[in-house]
C-alpha cells in the first residue's frame, strides 16, 4: 500500500448538497478544504431532483433541485474548494482518512472531518424481488434523470412517501406508464399535493395495499398486489395481477454511516430519522471531537435541510480552527438554525424536529 | 364544523381533495369570487413549510405569513390574475378560473409539465381531480416563457358548470419519443 | 404512452433535449451495442433493452440493476476480462467487451 501523505485542515467526505455546502462555508472563511467523492461528478442525489423545492426564499423554494446543484458547484469553484472525484474513502481513524485515488491508496491527514455520505434506499423483500426489473425508486430516478434512459415502460410503485410520489410523477414526465402506486398503510405517506397531481393524471394510489410477488422468467413480467387488513396482512381473495415490467421500491432511506461506525462514534436508533443515527450536538459534532456530520447521514430529511446542516458544520469547523470569530460564528449559526427550524415545521417536520432534539440531548 | 385534520384525512386516503376540504381552505375561491372574472384558486390544504406563492405575488393577494406552514390565504380583491403563482407552486396546486370567459363557457388554467404540450385550438379531454374526463375542452392559451422554468400553463375553455371540476387535461397517447 | 423500443429519453419536459454526445460501440456478449461517451455501461444496456446482467453462482438466477449508484453490486458484469465490475458507475468506453457474468466470474486478464 503506497503511503502518501496529503494534508488538509478539513476533509469533507461526500460531495452531495451537505458536503458541498459545508466545504463552501469553510473555504469562504479561509479553511483549506478537500472534498472527497467516489463519483465522477459531484452533487450527490441533488441532480436527480428535477422538481421545484418547497420551503421559502432563503431555501430557494420554487427552484429545481438540479439548478440548486449547479449553484453550489459554481460557489465551490468561486471560493476555491479542492474537489477530489473518483476517490473512495475507505477508512477513518483519529483524524486520518484512507482514500483510494485511482489505483493508489493514500492517507489523508486532516485536522477536522465532516462526513456527509448521505443515505441509501431500503430494500423490500418479496418473492421475485431479485428479478431484473425490480429496483429502488431512487435507482429508477438516477437512470431517468441522470442517464436519460427509461428502465421500464409499465411501472408499479411500492410506497407512497414523497420519494414514491415524486419518482412516479417523474416516470410520467419521462414517458412511462405508472400502472399503480401501492401503500401498505391506510394513509398516503407523502404530501397530499404530490398525490393530487398524480391523481389528476389518472394514476391510482391504492392504500392498504402491497406487493406480494413479482414474476417473470428472466425479468419482471407481472406483479401481484393485494389489499391488507388493519394488521397489514394480505386479505385472501383480494389479489390482483398487474402487467408491469418495472417495480420500484420506495420504502424509506437509511443513513450510510459506516465511516462513523468505524471511527467509533456513538449512535442512537431513531426510526423517524431512518435508523441508526450518529449522535451529534447543535454544531453537528459527533461524540468524537474531530468528527462532524451533515445531511442524510445525520438523519434522513430533505436536500434543503442537508444544505443547512452542511453550512452549520462548515461554520462550526471554521470557528474551531480559528478562522471565524466566536460572535460572528454564533450569529451565522443562529441564522442557519432558524432556517433549519422553519424546515422542520408542520405535521411532517414536527416528528423530525423532535427526533433531532432527542439526538442532540444524548450528546449533551 | 369539522376539524381541519378530519377533512384532510379524506385526501390522505385517496390523494384527491374533497369539496369540503377545499372550501375550508383559505386559498380556495368560492362561488361569489368567481363571478367577478378571472381569479386564482389555491388547492393547498396541508401544512408544509412553503411560501413561494406569497413571494411571487406582486399584489400581496396571497398571504402565508409566519410560520410558513400556514395555508396560503387568497384575497380575490387584490388578485389581478397575472397567473405567476401557477408555475411557481412546487406542489402544482394553484389554478386560475374565469367564469366570465364567454356566455356559456368558463376557462380553467392549470400547470401542465407533460410532453407533448398541446397547441392553441386543440380539442382535449378535460379531467377532474381524479383524472376522469368530465367534458371536452378547447385549448385557448398555452404559456411557457423562460420565467415559468419548464412549468407551462395551459388554459382550456369548458362549459361553465365544470369550472370547479376541471383541473387538467388527458395526457396525449403519444408520450415521449 | 410509453416509448416503444427505444428506451432513451430524447426529449424531456424538464431536462430538455438530450445533448449531443459522441456515439461509441461496446460489445455485449459479442454483440455490438451503441453507447454514448461518458455514460455508465448500465445506461447503454438499459437503452438496448438488456435487463439481465449476470446469473448467481448457486441457483443461476438472473440479476440486474438495483441501486444504480454503486452500493449494492447487483449490476456487476465482466468488463474487458475483469469480473465484478459495477456497471452502474463504470463508464462505457469505445470497444469495451462486456460479458454477462456467471457467479463470481473468472479473471481473464493479467492485473
Amino acid at each position: 500500500m503506497a503511503k502518501e501523505d496529503l494534508t488538509c485542515e478539513l476533509a469533507v467526505v461526500g460531495g452531495g448538497p451537505a458536503g458541498l455546502a459545508a466545504a463552501i462555508e469553510a473555504a469562504k472563511a479561509g479553511v483549506r478544504v478537500s472534498v472527497f467523492d467516489e463519483n465522477e461528478k459531484p452533487g450527490g442525489q441533488l441532480f436527480k431532483q428535477i422538481h421545484k423545492f418547497f420551503g421559502s426564499k432563503e431555501h430557494q423554494a420554487g427552484t429545481r433541485g438540479h439548478d440548486i446543484g449547479y449553484y453550489l458547484l459554481d460557489e465551490c469553484e468561486r471560493v476555491g474548494v479542492d474537489t477530489r472525484l473518483n476517490t473512495v474513502v475507505w477508512g477513518i481513524e483519529e483524524g486520518k482518512i484512507g482514500i483510494i485515488d485511482g489505483k493508489t491508496s493514500k492517507i489523508v491527514d486532516a485536522k477536522r472531518a465532516i462526513i456527509a455520505t448521505g443515505a441509501s434506499e431500503n430494500p423490500l423483500s418479496f418473492p421475485g424481488w431479485t428479478l431484473p426489473g425490480v429496483m429502488g425508486a431512487g435507482a429508477c430516478q438516477t437512470m431517468m434523470n441522470a442517464h436519460r434512459v427509461l428502465p421500464g415502460a409499465k411501472v408499479l410503485m411500492v410506497g407512497s412517501g414523497n420519494v414514491g410520489l415524486i419518482v412516479s410523477y417523474q416516470l410520467l414526465l419521462a414517458g412511462a406508464e405508472v400502472v399503480a402506486i401501492v401503500e401498505a398503510l391506510p394513509r398516503i405517506g407523502g404530501y397530499v399535493v404530490h398525490a393530487a397531481k398524480l391523481r389528476r393524471a389518472g394514476i391510482p394510489i391504492l392504500t392498504s395495499t402491497s406487493i406480494l410477488e413479482a414474476r417473470g422468467r428472466e425479468a419482471v413480467e407481472d406483479a401481484t398486489i393485494c389489499s391488507l387488513n388493519e394488521d397489514l396482512c394480505p386479505v385472501e381473495g383480494c389479489e390482483r395481477i398487474l402487467k408491469v415490467d418495472l417495480v420500484c421500491i420506495a420504502v424509506g432511506l437509511s443513513p450510510l454511516a459506516e465511516l462513523c461506525w468505524m471511527a467509533d462514534c456513538k449512535f442512537k436508533y431513531l426510526s423517524e430519522l431512518g435508523g441508526f443515527i450518529p449522535i451529534h450536538d447543535e454544531n453537528m459534532r459527533t461524540t468524537l471531537p474531530y468528527l462532524y456530520i451533515a445531511g442524510d447521514v445525520a438523519g434522513v430529511e430533505e436536500a434543503s435541510s442537508a444544505i443547512e446542516e452542511g453550512r452549520l458544520a462548515g461554520v462550526a469547523v471554521a470557528e474551531e480552527l480559528g478562522y471565524i470569530k466566536e460572535d460572528e460564528a454564533e450569529e451565522e449559526k443562529k441564522n442557519i438554525r432558524n432556517r433549519l427550524s422553519s424546515l422542520r415545521l408542520g405535521p411532517f417536520g414536527d416528528m423530525r424536529a423532535r427526533a433531532k432534539l432527542e439526538l442532540m440531548r444524548e450528546r449533551g | 364544523m369539522e376539524k381541519k385534520t378530519d377533512l384532510l384525512s379524506l385526501s390522505q386516503d385517496t390523494g384527491t381533495m374533497s369539496k369540503k376540504e377545499l372550501e375550508a381552505s383559505p386559498g380556495y375561491s368560492s362561488k361569489d369570487c368567481l363571478e367577478k372574472g378571472s381569479v386564482v384558486v389555491i388547492e393547498c390544504t396541508e401544512e408544509i413549510p412553503c411560501d413561494p406563492c406569497e413571494t411571487v405575488c406582486k399584489k400581496g393577494a396571497i398571504v402565508v405569513g409566519d410560520p410558513i406552514t400556514n395555508l396560503p390565504r387568497l384575497d380575490p380583491e387584490k388578485c389581478n390574475s397575472c397567473g405567476l403563482c401557477i408555475p411557481i407552486c412546487p406542489g402544482l396546486a394553484i389554478f386560475m378560473v374565469d367564469a366570465t370567459y364567454s356566455k356559456e363557457e368558463g376557462a380553467v388554467s392549470f400547470p401542465h409539465e407533460y410532453l407533448p404540450l398541446p397547441k392553441e385550438g386543440d380539442d382535449v379531454e378535460a379531467v377532474d381531480r381524479r383524472g376522469k374526463t368530465v367534458c371536452k375542452g378547447k385549448v385557448v392559451k398555452v404559456q411557457s416563457p423562460k420565467g415559468y422554468d419548464h412549468t407551462p400553463v395551459v388554459k382550456v375553455a369548458v362549459p361553465n358548470k365544470y369550472i370547479q371540476e376541471v383541473r387538467g387535461m388527458k395526457r396525449s397517447e403519444k408520450g415521449v419519443e | 404512452m410509453a416509448p416503444q423500443n427505444n428506451f432513451r429519453i430524447i426529449e424531456h419536459p424538464i431536462l430538455g433535449r438530450m445533448e449531443e454526445r459522441k456515439r461509441i460501440a461496446i460489445y455485449v456478449d459479442g454483440k455490438k451495442v451503441f453507447a454514448y461517451e461518458g455514460e455508465p455501461i448500465s445506461a447503454a444496456l438499459v437503452a438496448a433493452g438488456i435487463k439481465v446482467f449476470r446469473y448467481t453462482s448457486n441457483r443461476d438466477e438472473p440479476r440486474g440493476i438495483f441501486c444504480a449508484i454503486g452500493r449494492c453490486t447487483d449490476c456487476v458484469m465482466t468488463v474487458d476480462g475483469q469480473p465484478n465490475v459495477r456497471t452502474c458507475v463504470t463508464l462505457a468506453e469505445e470497444g469495451m467487451k462486456v460479458e454477462t457474468q456467471k457467479g463470481l466470474g473468472k479473471w481473464q486478464k493479467k492485473i
